[in-house]
């Protein structure tokens, strides 16, 4: 949301100073970017080409530039791989869904009430990521009441059960980065001009076509945002996989974690982390030429 | 405008307008359900008289609330939680601040860059930043552990500050800071006196999100901190054998705080704007 506010005003507001001060200001913060982001990142990428040193110890690597770790890693986790993106895009959608109405709701139908359920939609993310990720296994348990519920009305069979299944996981990443997919939307859903509706209207436009012709292309900023702001954290995630899921639905974050704390095997998580950056980069910038909206950066 | 339908027209335009008036209120509604079911569920069983698994209904008490700090590590997890955000806090908000003035009120080399520089750490998922950055640390051969996880949350923080801060700058009236020369403030005092106070809240705002990101950070976290506990490990290493109901109680008020302090913050705000 911030990004989009800051990019659209941003040409209006530019007093435009030149001189030492503001490579003064920006020092301090991109020097600390630099040294434990940038060069993390290019360590990272030297680690992906290490192999273990001939008889050393567990936790020991050389440099050896091998590229084919990319390959060996790619071979050995494709289908979590696969999975993080499905699992991801599911999420994504799910939460557009769930997302657009009731970003629509609060920017057109809430009257004064707007910013109260602005509070509303954020404050659930105040509780604890881990909590609410736990509370949503208690909920979709046995002891939870969406179970017996479903079984009552034998949408399920007694047998079946939601935890610890690519449901739950879906379910719960859905859940934890929904405001990431609601404040964007709102944001540009609440730049409409209320006139532009009215003027589709007046030119005997219905509802949907008003929507489909005015409402959501004015709205595809929020969309590319708030897609791209709930894609990246989701395909990154494995809480949800870890909590809700089972050794059947372990995501690509779930081997880095193990690879690095289980197997210590630096090279192969580095290689994953590489390959899974390099994927939503690409993708992200796929997404932003097709959509057509530069306003991200 | 008063838009109420006119009986003569046709039963489907009806349909759809109603569609379009009311059934967007009634999704609403169960939106909202389906955001908050979670947290009514960490809420109750915060009263739960639990023992040692809180994963079904055993009888209400209070005894949760009355001795918050009961279940072990609880307390000392929040208590490491909350240094560690204060301090990350702190220092991303300043950064953070310094950048967004350089780039909405400065023009110079390097601005694109200085963006991309700042839009990059977002764009990266955290399992890839945290593990990067113990990758770095343990080849300079620095130990994980809570100075680590502080330099880890800054990094962050950083971006969200500079976006929010920025927008808050963007947003201002030239036309302010023009009065203020005019009236013969110099640079120093126009800064001090108008600038600063208009962003302020914009500043305090970052803080809140530099704030809440970190206390809720797990992933990173988890790679960068060694054998100290936060709040969010915490729950996640004793989900596998049963959370204590004093986390609920802990993140149930975490809930009742962010809200006291977002509503507040509206409000003194509405007040200023008046």
């Amino acid at each position: 949301m911030a990004f989009l506010q800051a990019a659209a005003t941003r040409a209006t507001s530019f007093t435009g100073k030149k001189g030492r001060l503001p490579y003064l200001l920006l020092a301090p913060g991109l020097f600390w970017l630099f040294a434990f982001f940038v060069l993390p990142i290019l360590n990272l990428a030297a680690t992906s080409t290490q192999t273990p040193v001939v008889g050393g110890d567990t936790g020991q690597f050389v440099q050896t530039f091998r590229l084919a770790n990319y390959i060996d890693a790619f071979n050995a986790s494709r289908e979590q791989f696969a999975r993080s993106f499905i699992y991801a895009t599911l999420a994504t959608l799910l939460a557009l869904a769930i997302s657009y109405p009731l970003a629509y709701a609060i920017a057109f139908r809430s009257g004064k009430f707007k910013n109260f359920l602005l509070v509303l939609v954020v404050a659930p993310f105040f509780v604890s990521f881990l909590l609410r990720t736990v509370a949503w296994k208690q909920i979709l348990g046995e002891s939870g009441f969406v179970v017996p519920t479903l079984r009552a009305l034998h949408i399920i069979g007694p047998q079946t059960t939601l935890t610890a299944s690519a449901l739950a996981v879906v379910t719960g990443m859905t859940y934890n980065f929904l405001p990431f997919m609601t404040l964007p939307l709102y944001a540009s859903l609440e730049r409409i001009d209320p006139r532009t509706l009215e003027a589709s209207n007046d030119l005997y436009a219905n509802g949907v076509t008003t929507f489909r012709k005015v409402t959501l292309p004015l709205s595809m900023p929020g969309v590319v945002a708030g897609t791209l702001l709930t894609f990246i954290p989701a395909a990154g995630d494995y809480v949800n996989a870890a909590i809700l899921g089972n050794p059947n639905t372990t995501m690509l974050g779930n081997v880095i974690d193990s690879r690095f704390f289980r197997i210590v095997d630096y090279p192969t998580a580095a290689a994953l982390s590489f390959m899974l950056m390099a994927a939503i980069l690409i993708l992200v910038t796929v997404y932003i030429r097709k959509s057509g909206t530069d306003e991200l950066v | 405008m008063n838009q109420a339908p006119i009986p003569t027209l046709p039963l489907g335009r009806r349909i759809s307008r109603w569609f379009g008036r009311n059934i967007i209120r009634i999704y609403a509604v169960f939106g909202f359900t389906y955001l908050f079911i979670p947290v009514l569920y960490t809420f109750a069983f915060s009263f739960n008289n639990a023992g040692k698994s809180n994963l079904t209904w055993r009888g209400f008490t209070w005894s949760n609330w009355t001795n918050p700090c009961g279940a072990p590590e609880v307390c000392s997890a929040l208590g490491n939680s909350i240094k560690i955000g204060l301090i990350a806090t702190t220092v991303a908000t300043i950064m953070g601040t310094l950048i967004a003035f350089a780039i909405g009120r400065h023009r110079f080399r390097g601005r694109t860059t200085t963006n991309l520089l700042i839009f990059l750490p977002m764009a990266t998922p955290e399992v890839v930043l945290g593990a990067s950055l113990l990758a770095m640390f343990l080849a300079f051969r620095i130990n994980p552990g809570f100075w680590p996880t502080v330099i880890a949350h800054v990094m962050f923080s950083i971006s969200f500050v500079v976006v929010t801060v920025k927008a808050r700058i963007a947003s201002l009236d030239p036309r302010l800071e023009q009065a203020a020369m005019d009236l013969y403030a110099n640079e120093m005092e126009t800064f001090k006196r108008v600038t600063l106070p208009l962003v302020m809240p914009g500043i305090a705002g970052a803080a809140l999100l530099a704030f809440s990101l970190s206390f809720d950070d797990f992933i990173i976290t988890n790679f960068n901190s060694g054998t100290l506990v936060t709040f969010p490990k915490f729950v996640y290493i004793s989900a596998a054998r049963g959370i204590p109901a004093q986390a609920n109680v802990i993140g149930s008020s975490m809930f009742f705080l962010a809200l006291f302090i977002v509503i507040a913050g509206q409000l003194v705000n509405r007040k200023k704007v008046r």
